[in-house]
């Protein structure tokens, strides 16, 4: 623990100012001072770090002055340049970078002891550990664990984010049994070398650890299908704050141990909210193979339609025009298209023309939470008119029609109607029940859960085939001229 | 005693946690999520205190690499979290100014 020391009590400062900024990130209104908050709480931590005598005193500077600079210049970097439709890859990758350096710090307190000729772990005060013993390896064993997994997780999220490799589930053979034996190999090679590893033997062991927890990583976020990422983002970011805080014990300070527990709980809150949205448990999602090519019932592939009426942009004009209320539903499509300005001119438009015009957003469309939230704010959709669920379902019954623009699975009546579907059970948007839907979409193939959408084949809708941006373009051309 | 008082402290700030975020708006989970990201990037303190054991170029390399990561993690997640968060705010300005 921390003695009763000048720099004890500024890292006590820094963890009430992470408390309070996380306090304050959970209002629109106080939500930007929060996030400043936090980021002087870090600034604070980081100076006392590198001036106090407990830490100061030996500082190899070189090495900090590189580092600082290397990372700030490449942070500072990545968060100027990225679009707002890559910020779901953006925190995947920072996420997995924190959980990257958690465990280097861990491989670094342990290379740094049994560097110096030690057999089994550290005993207390005297040989330089806060908390000696089975603690420090334990410690020692969980940082690297969290942090290695968390690292690999993350990168093959992003790629999964970004496209570099396929959304679908990718299940390899026998793959719980490979994720079991690396999971026990991995915290067995790790505890023994910890415990009982002597030099170079005990530094193999831990070397055998990070890389089947590293495998384990992989192996385990690969069968995760592409539109479960928001879990899997949520869980990953929970992961680094639990590898912050293990790097706490190991270096016993407490300061890291409560800003990551803080980190751990709130990723946690996401997931579980995630997985609510979804009608499904954390197990189910984070076994995979859901969605992708992998349900066999019904494809919902496009010959199982029969009665699909569609409208030109044209068309789709007319029925605006004489409508009074309208609410957007955006999914994952609009991400992907870059639709959200037009969407939200579109909207401009109609409330020129005296319409009502709301959005209505599920917890899990996109690919992360809050995503579309993102995108529309970037496109400065006044936050005011983005209605969750809950709030926007009973309005869909007195609204004239409805623009939904790449989601399915969010608005697919299934889940309230077919209590066998796959998706049954899970919240949807309910879409259905205005008087026009209009559904911009590129063709009649099937969403994520990879099932038909009874919605397309409704009386009150219209298939708008084409890309999600360029027909929105159209019709709000259309609609200036009328 | 001092590992019992440091699990007090780990838990009771998973309770803080919790009771702090159980309410968020989905509006701000983005945000929330890359500005509690940044906080994981704590373990800066740690890769800062490790980078005193430095002897030698390995080791040198390793230190800077954690420092580096740890950096990327820190003023990358909140410059991120600043940019979206002042998209949310500029909009209510603009609105006031009409």
């Amino acid at each position: 623990m921390d003695g009763f020391t000048p720099a004890g009590l500024l890292y006590l400062v820094a963890t009430v100012l992470f408390i309070l900024g996380i306090k304050r990130l959970s209002k629109v209104r106080t939500a930007r001072s929060g996030n400043q908050l936090a980021a002087v709480g870090m600034l604070l931590a980081i100076v006392v770090t590198l001036v106090s005598p407990e830490g100061g005193v030996g500082l190899d500077w070189t090495t900090v002055i590189i580092g600082m600079a290397l990372g700030a210049l490449v942070g500072g970097v990545m968060a100027k340049r990225v679009e707002m439709t890559g910020m779901p890859e953006l925190v995947a990758l920072f996420n997995g970078f924190g959980g990257l350096a958690s465990t280097f710090v861990a491989v670094s307190e342990f290379w740094g002891r049994y560097g110096e000729h030690m057999t089994g772990p550290p005993k207390d005060a005297a040989e330089g550990v806060v908390l000696g013993g089975g603690v420090w390896a334990i410690a020692i064993v969980l940082s690297i664990l969290i942090g290695t997994v968390t690292f690999t997780g993350s990168l093959v999220a992003m790629a999964k984010l970004s496209g570099k490799i396929s959304g679908n589930p990718i299940i390899l053979p026998g793959r719980h049994l490979i994720t079991l034996v690396l999971l026990i190999g991995g915290i067995g090679a790790g505890v023994y070398g910890t415990f009982y590893g002597e030099g170079n033997t005990a530094i193999m062991l831990v070397g055998a650890l990070t890389l089947g927890a590293g495998l384990f990583g992989i192996v385990s976020v690969l069968p995760i299908g592409g539109a479960d990422m928001p879990v899997v983002v949520s869980l990953l970011n929970s992961y680094s704050g639990l590898a912050a805080s293990m790097a706490g014990f190991v270096i016993g300070n407490s300061l890291l141990i409560v800003a990551g527990a803080l980190v751990g709980a709130a990723g946690l809150i996401l997931t579980m909210v995630m997985c609510k949205a979804m009608n499904r448990s954390l197990g189910n999602v984070l076994v995979g193979g859901f969605g992708g090519d992998t349900s066999s019932a019904s494809k919902g592939g496009a010959e199982e339609y029969t009665t699909v009426k569609s409208a030109g942009t044209e068309e789709a004009a007319m029925i605006l025009e004489s409508a009074t209320s309208v609410i957007f539903v955006p999914g994952y499509g609009m991400a992907v298209a870059q639709a959200q300005h037009v969407v939200k001119e579109l909207g401009e438009e109609m409330e020129r023309r005296g319409a009502t015009v709301k959005y209505g957003i599920h917890p899990v469309a996109g690919r992360m939470p809050g995503h579309m939230n993102v995108l529309l704010a970037e496109a400065d959709v006044p936050y005011e008119q983005l209605l969750e669920l809950e709030k926007i379902n009973g309005e869909f019954k007195t609204t004239d029609v409805t623009i939904i623009i790449g989601a399915n699975d969010v608005v697919n009546p299934e889940a309230i109607e077919n209590p066998k579907s796959p998706i049954a059970g899970m919240p949807i948007l309910n879409a259905f029940e205005s008087g026009t839907v209009l559904m911009v979409k590129r063709s009649l193939s099937p969403g994520y859960a990879g099932i038909k959408n009874p919605l397309f084949e409704r009386d009150n809708t219209y298939m708008c085939f084409g890309d999600g941006k360029a027909f929105l373009v159209d019709v709000l051309a259309e609609l200036k001229n009328s | 005693m001092i590992l019992l008082l440091m699990l007090f402290v780990f838990l009771l700030a998973i309770v803080v946690g919790n009771e702090l975020i159980s309410k968020v708006p989905p509006t701000l989970h983005t945000p929330l999520m890359s500005g509690a990201n940044a906080i994981s990037g704590i373990t800066i303190v740690g890769a800062l205190m490790c980078a005193q054991f430095t002897h030698g170029l390995a080791a040198q390399i390793f230190g800077i690499v954690a420092i580096a990561l740890a950096t990327i993690n820190v003023v990358g997640g909140f410059m991120v979290t600043d940019r979206m968060l002042a998209m949310f705010s500029s909009k209510k300005k603009k609105k006031e100014g009409k």
